[in-house]
């Protein structure tokens, strides 16, 4: 990789006159090597969480389509049961605290939120790198602990009694990886909150802070707020696993449904964790690639705010048929239902957005239309959940796994896909190829549908949740699931191919090859190692598209070729 | 070809939706039979949101639908889209809309929960102790009168109690249940018969109280549209009325190990004639292969451990009403 020095800004971008001082402690770019050392810039940190997360996510889907063959018959006959447990668990806890979490924070948060409000680096770059490099041992807990009693094997919920009886050794593994994670996260979301707060360009007003940096931004607080209770929790399981005490030990005057408040004190938030900086990308593709303004940009930063502030008051409605008293119950149905007001208004942005826009079908674009439309169903889906007397017909069922699969693949997986195909350019400084990029969104978005559409259906007719055996009753339509996650797990080899294709080989991307408007696109790509050489003034908002039409139109528009 | 003004497509278009999701909520047939008394009021529930849901899918994946065609890119076309940065009026409009869709859905699923008893706290069960043992059950749930005799012991609180029709009354039919890896035990503490099935008679107000020996497990009968966790350490009861007579399967839906999945039983639920002889064999067999096998005196109650001599000398009641 050389260095590029930008030659044309691109329009509306005057260059400033800030200059930076001498970079003589760095090299000129970065070497391969160094992605894999403990390097303190934002980007190379960026990309290492992204990487790994991907390979995580390899790993996980191979675990998923593992479960679904087994699936594909009633009987128990390919993994053993408490194999296809472990599967389970380690499938759900990659998905979430290594593929999700670290990409969309990790990755996009930190590659992006320093180049979006024009600063050259995170506030405090050795703790950045010191997050990231929790990451991988982590992961290596978490694949060791197979070789101790099979694995951990009770859900990535790990319930007591439950987690304390099934391969000790193995849930103690666990623990302390999720710890590790735990830690990672508060470390960077600390870092995210004072780089937004402290350290944007001058020139920028707070209504010019791209979308997706208020999404970071609440993410953050949401898991400096939440983190620590799950750690907490899982700790106390530590000593219950490990030092004699009895928090969770029913038969020693524990309480078992402590723990779930605890956890999902936690994990109610961490599903926006894993959807607020998602709805963050999804703010920055979309006017990009629909040509608009984004429409109502307050509202959909305030949602951020109300959606991270009332999600911390949801949590019982997982425990609805758990050891919660009536009252609390119906309190949490309906501090549950106003959450989707705030996600709601977010989606209407997002469509209205699109109207009188010159939508160009990119894969990114397709990736985020096609988040939109899964989103719906998910969410949908979400508000009958939320509803105590539904809830307690259909909770640990096969319909709960189909919702969240809507909204964690067809809404988070979706969103990180859209993300690589419009910032790759960036990254890489070469574009990604259009046609794979199709089949690619083609066959994840048929895949996604044909496996978890049908789930629901299941969950309604009476099939539970976590089950290698079931009822031969359910077969036909689990059938059709397990041919959809076939689908999918092909649909990752145009992806992955284009990749690494485009990567070495891919059509010289420029700096700005979407005419885009955020801060990012006014430095090479890839940036250079300060972001810049003289730090961009910001003279206009970060979705004024169509304002200057006139300057827009004398820009040469350098497309994806389809 | 004709103009057609929007204004009337539009109201077409509404007419159509609204028509067509009411149709779904009423003819999905996404649900199994039903076969309790809470089963119609959860169905009744979720058809309203079905209606709901599909106008509201219909409206918004439509919306998209038209929006990405008809304001695709052209060929050749480099400028922007128009500027519009918001609407005010827009953007109250849609968010008042679904605040009040979620606030009318809150308050009508607090009534259905109401009415499901999942409100009920109060201990009215017939527990142990207060039990008038297996006799003339038919008659137990038609005059439950006589059974609120001793404050009930250690009565759960959680869970899913009388239904809002039969406030303060206990339950015809008490049934102690323990979920362990990996079944179901059914104790009929009436009667002292223990099953591994669910036997209830139709139309009687069953009270299952639940517990659970090693790690949590949950109860659910897809029929009956009924969950409820059995948690160690705390007692949960599920309460219910069985509308149809017929077999319906009970199956496990806490993770509790490897072998959740096979952790399935059924409930049969019986026309009374049919349960009381159900009953009425198993507590005969039952205490013939209590007093087959040797069992260690000390490990049962006093009540248990004489109730076959009691049975067999005709003085049970005197026995169990001491
Ligand atoms: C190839 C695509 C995928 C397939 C076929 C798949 C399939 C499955 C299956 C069969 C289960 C077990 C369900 C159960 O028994 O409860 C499961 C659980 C789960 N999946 Fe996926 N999944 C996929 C992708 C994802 C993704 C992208 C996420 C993102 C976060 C995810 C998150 C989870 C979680 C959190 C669980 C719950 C694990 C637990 O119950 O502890 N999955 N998935
Ligand atoms: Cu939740
Ligand atoms: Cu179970």
């Amino acid at each position: 990789m050389t260095l590029e020095i930008p030659r044309n800004h691109p329009p509306g971008n005057e260059a400033s006159t800030v200059v930076v001082a001498g970079t003589t402690h760095h090299p000129q770019a970065w070497k391969w090597y160094h992605y894999f050392t403990f390097n303190v810039d934002h980007k190379v940190i960026g990309i290492q969480y992204l990487v790994t997360a991907f390979l995580f996510y390899l790993i996980g889907g191979l675990m998923a389509v593992a479960m679904r063959a087994e699936l594909a018959t009633p009987d128990a006959d390919l993994l053993e049961p408490n194999l296809y447990n472990a599967f389970m668990t380690n499938h759900g806890t990659i998905m979430i605290f290594f593929w999700i979490v670290p990409s969309a924070i990790g990755g996009f948060g930190n590659f992006l939120v320093p180049l979006m409000v024009g600063a050259r680096d995170m506030a405090f770059p050795k703790l950045n790198a010191i997050a990231f490099w929790l990451n991988p041992p982590a992961g290596l807990l978490l694949l060791a602990s197979f070789f101790f009693g099979g694995g951990s094997q009770s859900g990535w919920t790990a319930y007591p009694p439950l987690s304390l009886v099934t391969a000790p050794t193995a849930q103690t593994l666990w623990v302390l990886a999720i710890v590790l994670v735990g830690t990672s996260s508060i470390l960077g979301s600390l870092n995210f909150v004072i780089t937004i707060l402290f350290m944007k360009v001058p020139s920028m007003k707070w209504d010019q802070v791209p979308l997706f940096c208020w999404a970071i931004l609440a993410t953050s607080v949401l898991a400096l707020v939440s983190t620590p209770v799950l750690a907490a929790g899982l700790i106390l399981l530590l000593f219950d696993l490990h030092f004699g005490t009895s928090f969770f030990k029913p038969d020693a005057g524990g309480n078992v449904v402590l723990y779930q408040h605890l956890f999902w004190f936690y994990s109610h938030p961490a599903v926006y964790l894993m959807i607020l900086p998602i709805f963050g990308i999804m703010s920055e593709v979309i006017p990009v690639h629909a040509r608009k303004p984004i429409f109502g940009y307050k509202a959909i930063a305030y949602s951020s705010l109300a959606i991270c502030l009332v999600g911390l008051f949801v949590w019982v409605h997982h425990m609805f048929t758990s050891g919660t008293p009536g009252w609390m119950r119906m309190f949490f149905t309906i501090s549950t239902l106003i959450v989707a007001v705030p996600t709601g208004v977010k989606i209407f942005g997002w469509v209205a957005t699109l109207w009188g826009g010159k939508i160009r079908f990119t894969s990114a674009m397709l990736f985020a239309v096609g988040l939109l439309m899964m989103f719906v169903l998910g969410g949908i889906g979400g508000v009958t959940l939320g509803t105590a007397p539904f809830d307690v017909h259909v909770h640990d069922t096969y319909y709960v796994v189909g919702h969240f699969h809507y909204v964690l693949f067809g809404g988070s997986v979706f969103g990180i896909y859209a993300g690589i195909y419009h910032w790759f350019p960036k990254i890489t400084g070469r574009m990604m190829n259009e046609t794979l990029g199709r089949i690619h969104f083609i066959l994840t978005f048929i895949g996604t549908n044909l496996t978890f559409l049908p789930m629901h259906e299941l969950g309604l007719q009476g099939m539970p949740r976590r089950v290698a055996m079931y009822d031969p009753q359910f077969t036909s339509i689990n059938e059709i699931c397990t041919i959809g996650a076939y689908v999918l797990g092909i649909s990752v080899i145009p992806f992955t191919i284009n990749i690494l294709w485009s990567w070495v080989a891919g059509k010289k991307a420029g700096d700005n090859p979407w005419n885009a408007m955020t801060l990012e696109w006014t430095t090479s790509s890839p940036p250079l190692i300060e972001n810049w050489e003289v730090l961009p003034v910001v003279t206009h908002g970060p979705y004024d598209y169509g304002v200057h039409n006139a300057e827009v139109q004398t820009a040469t528009v350098t497309e994806a070729s389809a | 070809m004709q103009q057609i003004p929007v204004s009337l497509l539009t109201l077409v278009a509404g007419v159509v939706i609204t028509l067509f999701s009411l149709w779904v909520g009423q003819h999905h047939s996404l649900l199994p039979e039903q076969a309790s008394q809470q089963a119609p009021l959860v169905d009744g529930f979720f058809n309203i949101m079905v209606t709901i849901a599909t106008a509201l899918f219909v409206v918004v994946e439509g919306t998209i639908l038209i929006f990405l065609w008809k304001f695709r890119h052209r060929q050749g076309d480099d400028t922007d889209g128009a500027p519009v940065e918001g609407n005010l009026p827009l953007e109250v409009f849609w968010t008042a809309i679904p605040t009040i869709i979620v606030i009318v859905l809150g308050i009508y699923s607090v009534d259905v929960y109401g009415r499901m008893g999942g409100l009920d706290t109060h201990n009215h069960a017939p527990s142990h102790v207060a039990q008038m043992p297996g006799t003339a059950l038919a008659a137990t749930w038609n005059d439950a009168s006589g059974m609120e005799m001793a404050a009930p012991v250690n009565e759960p609180e959680i869970g899913i109690g009388a239904a809002s029709d039969r406030p303060q009354k206990p339950a015809d039919l008490a049934v102690d249940v323990t979920g362990m890896q990996f079944a179901w035990i059914f104790n009929y503490p009436d009667s002292g018969v223990m099953s591994s099935e669910l036997h209830v008679p139709v139309g009687a107000d069953v009270q299952l109280n639940l517990a659970a020996t090693d790690v949590i497990h949950s109860l659910w009968v897809p029929q009956f549209r009924l969950k409820q966790d059995a948690i160690p350490g705390i007692p949960t009861k599920l309460r219910f009325v069985a509308t149809k007579v017929g077999n319906y399967p009970i199956v496990c839906t806490e993770l509790c190990g490897g072998y959740h999945g096979s952790m399935r039983s059924q409930v049969v639920v019986h026309t009374p004639a049919e349960f009381e002889s159900w009953l009425a064999e198993n507590r005969i067999a039952q205490q013939e292969l209590k007093q087959a096998v040797a069992v260690n005196p000390a490990e049962l109650s006093t009540s248990d451990f004489l109730a076959p001599y009691t049975q067999k000398m005709g003085i049970e009641s005197i026995v169990h009403s001491h």
